[in-house]
């Protein structure tokens, strides 16, 4: 069977150990767990706040989808994705991926595989908010990013 | 197609652009695609002419699925315009 990914959209906070305890208690046959974090760089102190817009209900979809072809196409026990919206400050977390399997390549390709696609596909936009109280601006798409999914193709 | 009414949905710097957020819209039936959808907008005033300065950039989502430029609209409730995304 496979995994049912919780996949969740908010504006709070997450607790990183948390879901990882949620994840593994009770199943004593995971052997591995990836987790990838996201985190708001300050850009050498030049960033005040980065303010996250998001598509609401078209972002979870996108991230589901991605969660569940991860699921079809490793052996993955469970995935959980986290992904904020709002003001976030330099240094606070933005996105979590966990993925577990019994074996650490799964939980890896997995964790990456989804991170990849999110990065592309699901709708969120980043503005930057800077110190020195200029205009605060839309972050520009990379084309490495798009490259980071089509790998998988 | 027939005339129909559409839920239009704005976000990021286009949403800025155009100085809404989201609108009820009639669409002419000369519009089918994606991209007449696009160059019809651009026409409308200059907020949508700066906004669709680019069509080739801009991502188009019809009830919350990606859609190609030369796919055809259809008749779905939401359509959402919005730039190349930055999550993560």
């Amino acid at each position: 069977m496979t995994a049912i990914p919780k996949i969740v959209v908010q504006a709070e906070d997450f607790d990183q150990s948390a879901e990882i305890h949620a994840m593994t208690s009770g199943n004593k046959d995971i052997g591995a767990v990836a987790t990838f974090s996201g985190l708001c760089r300050s850009e050498g102190e030049s960033l005040n706040a980065l303010e996250l817009e998001h598509y609401p209900g078209m972002a979870e979809a996108e991230i589901e989808r991605s969660a569940k072809e991860a699921c079809t196409r490793w052996p993955i026990d469970g995935l959980t994705v986290i992904h904020r919206y709002g003001v976030i400050q330099p240094g606070e977390q933005i996105v979590l991926v966990i993925a577990t399997s019994r074996h650490r390549d799964a939980a890896f390709d997995g964790a990456r595989y989804v991170m990849d696609f999110l990065k592309s596909n699901a709708p969120f936009w980043k503005k930057e908010h800077r110190v020195d109280g200029k205009p605060a601006g839309w972050v520009d798409a990379k084309e490495s990013d798009e490259q980071a999914k089509n790998r998988w193709q | 197609m027939t005339e129909f009414t559409v839920k239009m949905l704005y976000f990021s710097w286009i949403r800025e652009r155009v100085g809404i957020e989201e609108e009820q819209l009639v669409l002419p039936q000369t519009v089918s695609t994606v991209r007449e959808l696009l160059l019809w907008l651009r026409e409308r005033n200059e907020q949508f002419a700066a906004a669709i300065e680019f069509p080739d950039i801009i991502r188009v989502a019809l009830d919350q699925e990606h859609t190609e430029h030369e796919s055809s609209i259809g008749t779905p409730r939401e359509i959402a315009l919005f730039p190349p995304m930055t999550g993560g």
